[in-house]
């Protein structure tokens, strides 16, 4: 599940009720990555290739994995401002974010509440705005294997997907996933996985470059949450990877890396 | 010795197919109500009553009543309307709610209101019960399992205040706010109706009721494990200064009698027909794995040693048989004189102020639990009533479980902490 421990550098960071693991590699511009709703889905090739670009910082967020969890915290704008405190300590500026599912949320209210912090904004098949079709799916009520297999339209010919979703997960595994599950219900239990306020809140991007990627099958969130985000955020880009679940990072590894990279530079 | 009649009040209908030994398995919260049958749903509503109305004939103390949501096996989805219409309808048993499922209520104001009301037309008779709930209680009623056990104990610190303090007051909580608490219903028992608490799983329930002095009651465990968590209550007990007795222990468990052991056992037997029930040992249904694992639910470090059976047989894994059930007590039927030695073994066994029989479920008829109901009358509380004493098993309504003083020792007048008068 960590994927190659020594393509990176793991710490703890001191935040004020406790502590979370942060993982860096490469060097350059930083690129912020913030994951979804089970926690750190380890290293994986999305990482690798970026940080042979960038300076790539890959936390795993308060409550998620081996970081703290804070018992104040109880909305998802409550951990971006955490994370904004972060970065004023770790004294970064021009950040590239890169936020995936419920982080892709987490991006955008960290951007919505520091837009000049940002250079530029990635949301990859964020949750976080209500489709007004459709609805996103239940991870709550589907263990997180079921909700993994969903998340891919095709998970048999993934080459990371035994990663991801391995066919026996160990029981270290399972607890990780139970962690993140519960932090996430703690975050985002009712309205579920939504902000009703964050379209009108998003308007205040029209100065940050943003792109809003996801693929074009995605089963778990409605493409309908995409268009919201991109008619919400000003001269926001779109790109639905075609053939791909919710986990474009992982089925269309390529196509992903290009469009972002592409986007950066 | 306190004695309580239960029964799930299970949604009985044999052409829904989910019904008897070969009935279908249901899957929790699988099951959509479209098949639910008014005109069949309204006359078992007044059946599960009318029983309520012979039991408290029959010499019952207690009238129990609990609550599940969006399940066929428990049609009480609204605990405080039935014990509204039981709070007239009857005379002198105690309505006995384990429990309103806190956690799930955003506005627990109107709890304040609720309870205090059946109290008041009553005229004293409620027990107040308060249960976390299931996860199908949090699924249905959209309440955030991981803060569950927080509200919890803040709806309760809340109400208790509510019953208790002068109004009007501010509320300035973590999980409820208030500006004006003023309720105009005040309970009628002094200070506030009686709390119990009914559980099987959670270790921070039982120590939380043991620091409250709030009597637990064991739901259907098996006799060893119920028994050892009584011990984890009684530990936390000396921790807090006290020796717990039996006034602070209670246990449901089924018990059937009837007019010859042969026809006792074909109806016994129907316990673990009907519609499936995750709770009841032998007809639980297909488990739905997720909502065991209902994120943030329970600590999933601090269970029971009746948790690890508890679960286990919500969802058939550890499904045991009729026969194993008889075998270990935690089914008892027979006539009379054989009933009355195997009650006498779980008394001795566990020790309870109060016990609960589960009597009238799965797929029994009406006629099967009138004539249990009779029988019990008749014959075996009397004989329950005499071992219990002769065993020195005090009810929280004899012994009070705040003090562990004989409520005729203690003068009313001059303690707020009576939970409720004696022998009322």
């Amino acid at each position: 599940m960590s994927g190659d421990s020594s393509a990176y550098t793991e710490e703890e960071i001191a935040i004020p009720e406790g502590k979370l693991t942060m993982r860096t590699s490469g060097s350059g511009d930083p690129v912020l990555i913030l994951h979804g709703e089970l926690g750190f889905p380890g290293w994986r090739k999305y990482h690798q290739k970026l940080s042979e670009q960038y300076k790539v910082m890959a936390p795993s967020h308060p409550g998620y994995d081996e970081s703290d969890r804070l018992e104040w915290a109880m909305k998802v704008s409550d951990l971006a401002a955490v994370y904004l405190q972060v970065i004023d300590d770790l004294n970064i500026s021009n950040i590239k974010l890169i936020g995936f599912s419920m982080g892709g949320w987490l991006a955008a209210e960290m951007a919505v509440m520091d837009p000049g912090k940002f250079s530029e904004l990635i949301l990859v098949g964020p949750m976080g705005v209500k489709p007004e079709e459709g609805e996103i799916y239940d991870i709550f009520l589907n263990l997180a294997p079921d909700f993994l297999e969903e998340s891919f339209l095709n998970p048999k010919s993934v080459e990371e997907y035994s990663l991801i979703r391995p066919e026996e997960p160990s029981p270290e595994q399972e607890e990780l996933w139970e962690v993140g599950r519960e932090q996430s219900a703690r975050l985002a239990w009712k309205p579920y996985m939504y902000n009703q306020t964050l379209p009108y809140l998003l308007r205040r991007l029209k100065g940050l470059r943003t792109l809003i990627i996801a693929g074009k099958q995605d089963s778990i969130v409605p493409v309908d949450a995409f268009r919201i985000y991109n008619e919400s955020i000003p001269g926001s880009s779109l790109n639905l990877i075609d053939q791909s679940g919710h986990r474009p990072e992982i089925e269309k590894v390529d196509d992903f890396l290009k469009a972002i990279t592409k986007f950066l530079s | 010795m306190f004695i309580g009649h239960f029964t799930e009040r299970p949604y009985q209908d044999p052409k829904s197919g989910y019904f008897g030994a070969t009935g279908k398995s249901i899957k929790d919260l699988t099951v959509s109500n479209d098949i639910y049958d008014p005109m069949l749903g309204s006359d078992l509503y007044n059946r599960y009553l009318d029983e309520k109305i012979y039991a408290e004939e029959m010499g019952f103390d207690g009238l129990m009543l609990n609550e599940h949501h969006s399940s066929p096996f428990c049609m009480g989805s609204t605990v405080n309307v039935e014990a509204s219409i039981l709070a007239r309808i009857t005379n002198k048993a105690k309505i006995v709610l384990l429990g309103n499922v806190l956690p799930i209520w955003d506005d627990p104001l109107w709890l304040v209101e609720q309870l205090a009301t059946i109290d008041m037309i009553s005229k004293g008779r409620l027990v107040s019960g308060w249960v976390r709930g299931t996860a199908r209680e949090s699924v249905s009623h959209n309440s955030p399992p991981a803060y569950n056990w927080e509200r919890f104990q803040e709806a309760h610190e809340f109400i208790v205040k509510a019953w208790t303090e002068p109004g009007p007051f501010r509320w300035e909580g973590k999980h409820y706010q208030y500006r004006y608490v003023n309720p105009w219903v005040k309970p009628y028992q002094k200070p506030h109706p009686p709390i119990m608490l009914p559980g099987v799983v959670s270790r921070d329930s039982v120590m939380w009721a043991a620091r409250q002095r709030i009597p637990y009651i064991m739901l259907a465990t098996q006799l060893e494990p119920t028994r050892q968590s009584f011990e984890v209550y009684k530990e936390t007990a000396r921790e807090e200064g006290y020796e717990a007795g039996p006034q602070n222990f209670g246990y449901l468990w089924k018990v059937h009698v009837d007019e010859t052991e042969e026809l006792a056992e074909e109806v016994a037997r129907k316990f673990v027909q009907g519609p499936s029930n995750p709770f009841n040992a032998g007809n639980e249904g297909t488990a739905n794995p997720a909502l065991n694992k209902l994120p943030g639910m329970t600590s999933r470090r601090r269970t029971l040693p009746t948790a690890q059976v508890a679960t286990a047989n919500r969802g058939g894994q550890l499904s045991r048989s009729f026969e194993d059930q008889v075998s270990d007590h935690t089914i008892i039927s027979g006539t009379p004189k054989t009933v009355i030695p195997k009650i006498r073994h779980v008394l001795e066994y566990l020790r309870p102020g109060s016990v609960f029989f589960w009597d009238g479920d799965g797929a029994m008829t009406h006629d099967d639990q009138m004539r249990s109901l009779r029988l019990m009358g008749e014959e075996v509380l009397p004989a329950v009533r005499e071992i219990a004493d002769e065993l020195g098993l005090d009810s929280p309504f004899e012994v009070d479980p705040k003090t562990g003083k004989k409520f005729e020792e203690l003068q009313p007048e001059t303690s707020d902490e009576i939970a409720a008068a004696p022998g009322d």
